[in-house]
């Protein structure tokens, strides 16, 4: 804490792996605090009486009150504050967009110094697990209701987490074979390594929650036959559907959707192959489509993979990508090439099918469009192609249609995206929530989380009160 | 996890496993294919369904073994647990009462053809069924398949079997014989289910072949199984397996099944249907 006189604004740095040594390995990019850095970090804070952080953080974590306690050392008590409001520390604390959340709005911001809420969340949740006592929460008497979670992202797992410990029979039903959603098949390793999700997983089985992989929903038993055996359901399954971009030579070989790509990094392991059976071409300069979080993590791992020249391919300027400010740093640090200002408009093959080059157009900015940026429009006779074997597409996803599909009493908006009321997470099915990037279209882990906390509530309401 | 029931080679490199897998056995229609791991650090493998048993759960898969992932797909042993079987996954075979048909399988696809045989029979169809392979030795299944069919052609392409030929002669065999199918159905490896499209397109009517593209998760949620049809992009996983093969843009499909394989690989479990055995 401050002396209440002078600001401390010299905010703690993490450490982190130097760019040279981390763009050749899949270890996490960032360190984590020591407990000195964070006791140090903790006491900037002011403990506002109005703190404004909390008002920055979706699930509106008593902010002041865990950064306290490790000001004070008191490590268990902080965390125990964190899981209050957020089941998920040790992954929020890495992958929460804080700069536009909880650290946008802290009143140090105004100094351009804020408390680092997110490192310090990560700190907590790293001490905990090291102790290895991770405390398990007295769970209410049995109710003898059964729920099932379709789905098991972080939306999904908030429910599970939530609605065990007040007495429920609660059972996740997951399509793949591994469990955490895009925590364990998208995000990569070097930023969110995947034994911190499995820890999580583990640890809403310890409570009881039964977790049933390789079960897909509306195809292994529909979502009717699935209120027939539980008396609530959730679902929580994500957006996973991915977009292309519709020119001309897009299913040539060597061209991927970024969920394809980061998949068999990633939950195929092809990170460590041969080490895994998944067969991982070796490419030598690769193209990422797009300009967010998904194609920063493309093309740091496909850096990581060994090629020799990876670029970001996006069509408006550096001012305008959606990715993290730290994402677009760290893969500028690790020596991705941004191409910006750049359309594709097709990709060009050989005899045998391999992507050889895309082609492309030059751009420029010109008036403000829809979405409150300057729209890029082509420059005309810009065309020009540059080399390419591979070509990772991350220009976005939709809602899987594979449950909406299937049960047609399930109201659904235009974009596939299930409707529900925002303040219960109802659907317009009896007994059915839903929540997370399946009703948002593709967000934030916080935003399932909070989701799901939301559902959650209502969804113990009604099986205890039948409404 | 996954009872292994019974694994057997029936023909030199062509095996039929038998998981219990309940969930999948009671909802499984003629066409869909489940995903299989063999073991934890194992590729998922589409796999064609080829007959199951609602009431014990027991559920048949026809494969081939071709590479590392199948490779130890054939090492199981009854009393062996898998840890992936699941499905069922992509839309069933589009079935009716179209009067006769013809049905022709080849490879795996003689297995995988099966369900949708005998649920056509049971509608009231014609069946006319071709069993394709290289050599007479490579056909198996045909007392489960004789019940349900009117005829019961083998082709083999040294003569060892039946009538000597390939796909190209299953249009002449239909001629000659005055057959005229009003659909015809076509499983089995790429190279087959290829020919026969475009042998078979003169009948002018519906070839419908389960395609069978390289996959990942099954669910739509990769892309990786991306085919033309009719120009149109489609995911084979779930606006398939089943398409008409006269639609198909073969030229790019070959290519991309092709990605992971090398060469020798790809025509061995091609065109070879039946790599002899050691
Ligand atoms: C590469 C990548 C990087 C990202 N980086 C960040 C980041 O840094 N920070 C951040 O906040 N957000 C990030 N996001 C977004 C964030 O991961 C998602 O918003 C969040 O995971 C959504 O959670 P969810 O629970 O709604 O769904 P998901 O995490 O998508 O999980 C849905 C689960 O449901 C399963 N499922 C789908 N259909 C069925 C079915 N029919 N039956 C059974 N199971 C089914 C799926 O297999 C999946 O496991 C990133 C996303 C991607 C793809
Ligand atoms: C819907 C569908 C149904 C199928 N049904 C059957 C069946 O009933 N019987 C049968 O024998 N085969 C079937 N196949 C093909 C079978 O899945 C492949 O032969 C098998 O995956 C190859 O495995 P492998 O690693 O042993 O072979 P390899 O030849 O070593 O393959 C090398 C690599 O190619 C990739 N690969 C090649 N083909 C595929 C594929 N189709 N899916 C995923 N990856 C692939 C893999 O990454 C693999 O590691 C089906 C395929 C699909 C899509
Ligand atoms: S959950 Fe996210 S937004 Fe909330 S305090 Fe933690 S890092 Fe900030
Ligand atoms: S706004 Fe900033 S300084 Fe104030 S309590 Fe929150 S984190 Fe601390
Ligand atoms: S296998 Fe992934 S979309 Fe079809």
């Amino acid at each position: 804490m401050s002396d209440g006189k002078t600001l401390d604004l010299e905010r703690q740095e993490m450490p982190k792996q130097p760019a040279h040594v981390r763009r050749s390995n899949f270890e996490e990019v960032a360190l984590g605090y020591s407990t000195e850095l964070a006791a140090r970090e903790a006491r900037r804070c002011l403990r506002c009486k109005k703190p404004f952080c909390v008002s920055g953080c979706p699930v509106e974590i008593d902010i002041p009150g865990f950064v306290g306690k490790i000001a004070q050392g008191e490590f268990a008590a902080a965390i125990r504050i964190l899981k209050e409001k957020n089941c998920l520390p040790a992954i929020c604390g890495r992958v929460c967009p804080q700069e536009e959340q909880c650290e946008k709005s802290c009143i140090l911001n105004k100094k351009g110094a804020p408390v680092a809420i997110g490192r310090l969340e990560r700190f907590a949740a790293e001490w905990e697990a090291v102790q290895d006592r991770i405390e398990i929460p007295a769970a209410a008497a049995p109710t003898g209701k059964r729920v099932a979670v379709v789905g098991s992202g972080p939306a999904g797992i908030t429910v599970a987490g939530d609605l065990i410990l007040l007495g429920h029979d609660v059972t996740v039903f997951e399509a793949l074979h591994e469990a955490g959603g895009v925590l364990t098949y998208g995000i990569p390793e070097f930023r969110l390594p995947k034994a911190v999700v499995r820890r999580e997983i583990r640890y809403i089985q310890s409570l009881g929650v039964k977790v049933i992989p390789n079960y897909v929903v509306g195809k292994t038993c529909s979502l009717d036959q699935l209120l027939e055996r539980f008396d609530a359901v959730f679902i929580g399954t994500g957006a996973g559907l991915p977009w292309f971009m519709n020119i001309p030579g897009e299913n040539l070989n060597g061209v991927y959707s970024a969920n394809e790509y980061l998949t068999r990094m990633n939950l195929m392991g092809g990170y460590r192959f041969p080490g895994s059976n998944t067969p991982v071409k070796a490419h030598r300069r690769v193209a990422v489509i797009g300009g967010g979080n998904v194609a920063m993590d493309c093309a740091r791992t496909a850096l990581r993979r060994g090629a020799e020249e990876v670029s970001i391919v996006y069509r408006r300027s550096r001012d305008e990508l959606p990715a993290r400010l730290e994402e677009v740093e760290n893969a500028e640090e690790e020596g991705i090439v941004f191409r910006l200002l750049t359309l594709p408009l097709r990709l060009l093959g050989d005899e045998s099918g391999w992507l050889r080059e895309i082609e492309c157009q030059q751009m420029e900015l010109g008036e403000v469009d829809a979405s409150g940026r300057r729209k890029p429009v082509p420059v005309s006779g810009s065309e020009f192609r540059i080399p390419m074997d591979a070509c990772i597409v991350a220009i976005g996803n939709s809602p899987n249609p594979l449950i909406p599909g299937t049960s047609p009493d399930l109201a659904c908006s235009s974009k596939g995206t299930i409707t529900i009321d925002e303040v219960t997470g109802r659907t317009s099915k009896e007994r059915v929530w839903a929540g997370g990037d399946i009703v948002t279209g593709a967000a934030t882990v916080i935003l399932a989380m909070g989701a799901g906390r939301i559902a959650a509530r209502s969804m113990h309401e009604f099986l205890m009160q039948g409404r | 996890m996954f009872d292994v029931l019974e694994r057997k080679m029936i023909v030199p490199n062509l095996h039929q496993l038998t998981v219990l897998a309940p969930d999948v056995a009671k909802v499984i229609e003629p066409g869909q294919f489940v995903i299989v791991r063999a073991d934890g650090n194992g590729e998922r493998l589409p796999l064609s369904v080829a007959d199951w048993d609602r009431a014990s759960g027991a559920l048949t898969v026809i494969f081939m073994e071709v590479g590392a992932s199948t490779g130890r797909l054939a090492a199981l042993m009854p009393g062996d647990r898998i840890p992936t079987v699941v499905g069922p996954l992509g839309r069933p075979t589009a079935l009716d009462r179209f009067g006769t048909v013809a049905c022709i399988g080849g490879c795996y696809g003689i297995g995988s053809l099966f369900p949708a045989i005998r649920a056509l029979h049971e509608k009231g169809n014609r069946v006319i069924a071709f069993m394709e392979a290289r050599s007479g030795y490579l056909h198996y299944w045909q007392e489960r398949l004789a019940p349900y069919c009117q005829r019961l052609f083998l082709i083999t392409r040294d003569g060892s079997a039946g009538i000597k030929g390939h796909a190209g002669r299953i249009a002449d065999v239909l001629r000659e014989e005055a057959i005229v199918p009003q659909r015809i159905f076509v499983n089995g490896c790429t190279f087959l289910i290829y020919k026969a499209s475009i042998e078979l397109a003169r009948f002018d009517v519906p070839v419908i072949v389960s395609l069978n593209p390289i996959m990942i998760d099954g669910t739509g949620m990769c892309g990786v199984c991306r085919v033309t049809v009719d120009g149109k992009t489609r995911f084979a996983c779930v606006d398939g397996p089943d398409f008409d093969g006269r639609q198909v843009d073969w030229a790019e499909l070959l290519k991309r099944r092709k990605q992971y394989v090398d060469e020798e690989a790809f025509l061995v479990h091609d065109s070879g249907c039946g790599r002899r055995h050691p």
